[in-house]
């Protein structure tokens, strides 16, 4: 672990020269390999003949900026997460968030026809609070008290309901099926700016959130009752950083489906390379969440050519030995 | 007079005592299984009257329907009472053996390794091999994922641990699905999207009778093991000093809810909450001990299942929809209400 700010700075410098790193890499991979001069041309004077040129502004660039996006917004809900509930195993898609989001956007589009950017995310919004407040509900021992085992099943169940309830919708509607079985899976895949923009604000606001909350988190680690004896009301904080969770989630899910494990993945990480303190684990998992995302996707596109696996099933893949090694510790304090 | 009766043979020396509330409620869950069986076999998209469908089924020679009766009907609720009885009593098994009323066979990834497994199969064009190999697979790979729970639990297997590695490979066994999912031309991915969901269309009389040893062997072989889910219960170390070897008996019970489980779903299909939801009925209606439990869930489970199914082929008609859509419709309302109410 880094100890003195000094390393700690130059940790969170490196980890974004990472997430840099993979991001040009995933302008430049893929099926048409794109030179780095023809990259740095492609930005400095864009030549609207060129293929080459099309491809990174068309193509790749969208799909880099939304990876980078729903990687970092995943890994600091899932680091919010973590502190909230004080459970090593707590993540978007573990506690049945992304699930939420997910089934809510596949009944907007099925049942009401909602196709725009903006009106997929309010539902997905929606879905993502709704499936929060299940687990939150169902999570809860009688003595009011939260056992880590009984969140992470209550997530599970939830997760099945919704994914359910989303199967029989598509299975009605075949048409829609094929077209949202990519965004089901996970992808950033074939995206376009557009798509991204309307929610900027959305994203904006949670990172303010963050900023704003930093201090007050570091002391939601700490004992419930220590922290009352601090004179801190935690009501507010809970609540503001529960919205930010909603809103980075649902967001990440309206943007590119159900990928998993990258919120649970990145805090741990970060947390052993950072320690406990909020104000350095929140942008160093929005680094390296971004930079994750990024490198999963470009790895995406060489694991069976032609073809692209999509990013949600590599990071599942990924994932899973963590979060095997996380559930057989003794403890699932984060 | 008293809740139980006591039944005695051979001078005393073999005796059985049964609970009266659990005799009724077992009888009663019975008689309403055989009436919805025979009612919904009058029912589809060509509905029949009971006494024609009781002529169909005595006197097939005679009746002009005993062909849609006994071919294409008949297997098709057969094996929708096996399936959900099979389903129910595996749930029971894991939740008592897990000492956690929400674990059941597609929580801990028992059905996400029979489904990894048959997806793959239809993906890969397994079917050129014959239909009849695409159970086996999938038994193989509900066993496949329930030894890798074990190994990766490690020592002592305890119920949260269990748990949790399940969920795990839960997530990258539906994580490969998919892929394959994605991978494969639409109407292969439909197909395989359709099974996913768990389906009894177009059930036939071999598959019955591939399923039926499994019901008839494990049934009550878990009826048999029941009372030690009771010890179980207590904890391992009040189990342990009742002289019940803890490992062993939870390693054969997991590997009966095993195998219960995934025989049910090589036939049926990743039907998910029924073997949540079916115990958890049964223990509602019957309060006293495993043992009475283990019929109860096996006839509520076959039980939804069978109106399910009902429900899917009568609802959409002329489509024939997938029964799993209508238990999850059920089943999962249902289940957040329970978890609801039941706080440990």
């Amino acid at each position: 672990m880094l100890t003195s700010p000094a390393a700690k700075l130059m940790g969170l410098l490196l980890t974004a020269a990472l997430a840099l790193a993979t991001g040009l890499a995933s302008l430049a991979l893929g099926a048409t390999e794109i030179a780095p001069a023809v990259l740095l041309k492609a930005f400095l004077a864009p030549d609207p003949s060129s293929t080459q040129h099309l491809i990174v502004w068309t193509e790749r660039l969208p799909r880099a900026a939304i990876a980078a996006l729903v990687g970092a917004s995943l890994a600091v809900a899932g680091a919010l997460m973590q502190t909230l509930t004080r459970n090593a195993l707590a993540a978007p898609s573990i506690l049945g968030i992304n699930a939420g989001a997910m089934c809510f956007v596949v009944l907007g589009s099925t049942l009401f026809a909602i196709r725009s950017p903006l009106g997929l995310a309010w539902v997905a919004f929606l879905g993502a609070l709704v499936a929060a407040l299940l687990v939150a509900l169902l999570g809860r021992e009688r003595g009011g008290g939260i056992s880590p085992v009984r969140v992470v099943l209550a997530g599970v169940a939830v997760t099945a309901l919704f994914v359910s309830l989303a199967q029989g919708l598509l299975i009605i509607d075949q048409e829609r099926f094929e077209s949202l079985l990519l965004w089901l899976a996970g992808s950033v895949a074939g995206r376009e700016l557009e798509m991204m923009t309307p929610l900027l604000p959305f994203f904006l606001f949670a990172a303010g959130v963050c900023l704003f909350l930093v201090r007050q988190l570091n002391l939601l680690v700490l004992d419930e009752e220590v922290v009352r004896g601090l004179g801190q009301r935690t009501g507010r904080v809970k609540l503001l950083a529960g919205a930010a969770v909603i809103v980075l989630a649902g967001g990440a899910v309206a943007l590119a489906g159900m990928i998993g494990f990258v919120g649970l993945i990145v805090p741990h990480m970060v947390r052993a390379l950072f320690g406990r303190d909020h104000r350095w684990v929140l942008p160093g998992c929005a680094l390296l969440g971004a930079g994750l995302l990024l490198g999963a996707d470009t790895l995406a596109r060489f694991v069976i050519p032609p073809q692209e696996v999509p990013v949600g099933v590599m990071t599942a893949l990924l994932g899973t030995p963590f979060f095997l090694h996380l559930a057989r510790r003794r403890s699932l304090a984060p | 007079m008293s809740r139980s009766m006591v039944l005695r043979a051979v001078d005393g020396r073999l005796s059985l005592r049964l609970d009266r509330r659990t005799l009724t409620v077992t009888l009663l869950l019975a008689l309403a299984l055989v009436i919805s069986a025979l009612v919904s076999l009058g029912l589809g998209s060509q509905a029949t009257p009971p006494s024609a469908v009781l002529e169909a089924l005595l006197f097939p020679e005679r009746s002009d329907i005993a062909l849609i009766v006994h071919e294409i009907r008949l297997p098709r609720i057969m094996l929708a009472i096996l399936v959900g009885a099979c389903l129910g009593v595996a749930g029971l098994l894991l939740q008592g053996l897990v000492r956690n009323p929400l674990a059941s066979p597609d929580v801990i990834g028992i059905t996400g390794g029979a489904s990894l497994a048959a997806v793959a199969f239809l993906a890969l064009g397994g079917t050129a091999l014959g239909e009849a190999w695409l159970p086996l697979a999938a038994l193989g790979g509900a066993l496949l994922v329930a030894l890798g729970i074990i190994a990766l639990a490690g020592r002592g297997v305890t119920p949260a641990r269990l748990v949790l590695v399940g969920i795990g490979l839960a997530a990258a066994l539906g994580a490969a699905a998919t892929l394959i999912l994605v991978l494969s031309p639409d109407t292969t991915a439909m197909q395989a999207y359709m099974w996913l969901t768990g389906s009894l269309y177009a059930a036939q009389w071999r598959e019955v009778a591939a399923l039926a040893p499994w019901a008839v062997l494990g049934l009550p072989l878990a009826l048999g093991l029941a009372r030690h889910l009771d010890v179980l219960a207590l904890g391992d170390d009040l189990a342990t000093g009742l002289g019940s070897a803890v490992r062993g008996t939870r390693l054969s019970l997991l590997l009966l809810a095993v195998a219960l489980s995934g025989a049910a779903v090589a036939f049926a299909g990743g039907l998910s909450f029924l073997g949540l939801i079916a115990p958890h009925i049964a223990r509602r209606l019957v309060t006293r001990g495993h043992t009475g439990l283990v019929p109860a869930s096996a006839l509520v489970g076959a039980l939804i299942l069978l109106h399910a199914d009902l429900l899917g082929r009568l609802a959409f008609l002329p489509r024939d929809l997938p029964a799993g859509i209508f238990v999850a419709g059920i089943g999962a309302p249902f289940f957040v209400y329970l978890l609801y109410r039941w706080r440990a």
